[in-house]
């Protein structure tokens, strides 16, 4: 799923502070799931705002609404009715469902309440870890199923580099060396072997260096 | 054995002499008097020098540039080339440019990872991976071609290197990765620096066990100690690094101020013992910033005056 993770409090004030009526939108899909910005995550946030505000003398309309997915055209039909109502909406939704939201409601500001982090997992209660980084080529077959492009700090495809220590990569103890990973993955599946064959240089005209992404599927297109 | 380059480092490898490398670190500023002075306090006692390429990812003058400075002045370089900065277009375009020059030797690196620098908010690119940068030096040079397949005018004559470090994890692929970067195309390797020489031998036999120090030139990384002070940090504090007790040890045994002498001794020791191993080709001294120091321990260790070829 899409991690996200809930932005300042000082930032959101200093981007709504102008608006008068204001819409916390949240999305009941992946952010609500990692916490961020789902319904709890929008009645606390309203709260907060409200509190604030009424500290800081400031008259604001405080509105709560959470949709299914903000990434979906169906689901942003629900707050149509009411978006006159709104000076702006801050979206707890990824950084997908921010943008399809303001495409809709051109003339309504938008404002993101959450950073949009990676592709990853819930790993541990309160962790969230990436697992994928959408190269839009994927390589797991050949890397006993442990993503180089995603875990590795270098995105080495013939790993791991000289700063591969006791497990760990270079860059903190914290952070497990994909390729320590990728290695002890073909043991387990006497696979080792497999280890001498080279990767061969990427095509990463699929990854972001390609321009925005586009998947096009005429047999869904009915 | 055939020769492919100009490279002397190649013709002295070649010719089966030891090899004697040793490095420079171009400067944190524009003053090329830096570069030249290093060079020339090593020039006479190496076949060839390395220049690092933003080591530890502090931004320094290039690489490319220092390398065309000692050129200059009668010093064969190693250039060295990381992939953390530089995209498939922009490698391809200074090794063109360094052969230009006819700067004849490249070793091929991923670097260190920019948040150790000075721009740890900075994006790494790692379009290709040293390995991957090992295989383009390769094609250019014996196919004549770009990656994207068109013929090169005057194809670059480069001699390339890659690093190993015997001490690395995970080590079931120590000597695997050895082979890899082999296959790829490395025709020379400089290793990480070496303390522990039992287990330096230990992978040296596996790497003769198969045969692969026949494949490519095996140069042993030796850095001098200046004091029980920089022993405990390699140890501690630089990844992949084994430094035995016995080296610090033997360093806190003597005054602070004879310790850099005896961190002197102990390298050359070191050299002494690892010419006779087999497999050997050749001793990669890195005295960092210390360069003062490589011409004695080049002519203690017998491994002067070098080889004219």
């Amino acid at each position: 799923m899409i991690i996200a993770k809930k932005k300042p409090m000082e930032e959101i004030i200093e981007e709504v502070k102008d608006f008068d009526k204001i819409l916390v939108f949240g999305c009941n899909e992946c952010v609500t799931v990692c916490e961020a910005g789902g319904k709890k995550e929008v009645e606390v946030l309203a709260s907060a705002l409200r509190m604030y505000f009424m500290t800081h003398g400031g008259e604001k309309e405080i509105f709560e609404k959470t949709v299914e997915r903000q990434c979906d055209h169906e689901y942003l039909e629900e707050i149509r009715k009411d978006i006159d109502n709104y000076d702006a909406i801050i979206s707890l939704a990824c950084g997908v469902g921010v943008q399809f939201t303001a495409e809709k409601y051109l003339t309504t500001h938008l404002i993101p309440g959450v950073n949009t982090v990676c592709l990853g997992a819930n790993e541990d209660r309160g962790l969230w870890t990436e697992r994928c980084q959408a190269c839009g080529s994927c390589v797991l077959a050949k890397t006993g199923g442990i993503c180089p492009v995603s875990r590795c700090a270098k995105r080495v495809l013939n790993g791991p580099c000289g700063g591969s220590t006791n497990g760990k990569c270079e860059i903190s103890k914290d952070v497990d060396c994909a390729w320590q990973l990728i290695v002890d993955r073909l043991k387990a599946l006497d696979k080792l072997d497999d280890y001498e064959k080279v990767a061969p240089v990427k095509d990463w005209s699929t990854d972001r260096a390609g321009g925005p992404r586009t998947v096009t599927r005429e047999d869904v297109n009915i | 054995m055939k020769v492919n380059t100009q490279s002397n480092l190649e013709k002295v490898l070649k010719a089966g002499h030891l090899g004697v490398t040793s490095e420079c670190g171009p400067p944190r500023g524009s003053d090329p008097e830096e570069v030249k002075e290093k060079g020339s306090l090593i020039k006479d006692h190496v076949d060839a020098v390395n220049v690092t390429d933003n080591q530890t990812a502090m931004t320094r003058m290039s690489s490319l540039a220092a390398c065309v400075h000692l050129k200059l002045m009668g010093i064969e370089p190693v250039l060295q080339m990381v992939t953390r900065d530089r995209n498939r277009v922009a490698l391809q375009s200074d090794i063109l440019g360094a052969a230009s020059f006819d700067i004849p030797n490249m070793l091929c690196l991923s670097g260190d990872h920019q948040s150790f620098g000075d721009c740890a908010q900075g994006q790494n690119v790692h379009d290709l991976d040293s390995m991957q940068l090992v295989q383009t030096v390769r094609h250019m040079r014996d196919e004549g071609k770009f990656l994207g397949g068109d013929d090169i005018k005057r194809p670059p004559k480069i001699f390339v290197g890659a690093a190993a470090n015997p001490f690395a994890d995970p080590f079931e692929i120590r000597v695997p990765r050895l082979a890899k970067k082999i296959a790829c195309g490395a025709e020379f390797i400089q290793t990480q620096c070496i303390y522990n020489l039992d287990k330096f031998e230990e992978w040296m036999k596996q790497v003769c066990d198969r045969g692969l120090h026949e494949k490519t030139f095996i140069m042993a990384g030796m850095t001098p100690m200046k004091s029980v002070g920089m022993a405990k940090y390699m140890k501690n504090r630089v990844p992949g690094m084994d430094v035995p007790n016995e080296v610090i040890d033997r360093l806190a045994g003597v005054d602070k101020k004879d310790q850099a002498q005896e961190g002197i001794d102990i390298c050359v020791e070191a050299i002494q013992r690892l010419k006779e191993i087999e497999g050997v080709s050749g001793f990669h001294i890195m005295a960092i910033e210390w360069e003062e120091k490589v011409p004695e321990i080049v002519e203690r260790s017998g491994l002067y005056p070098r080889p004219e070829v």
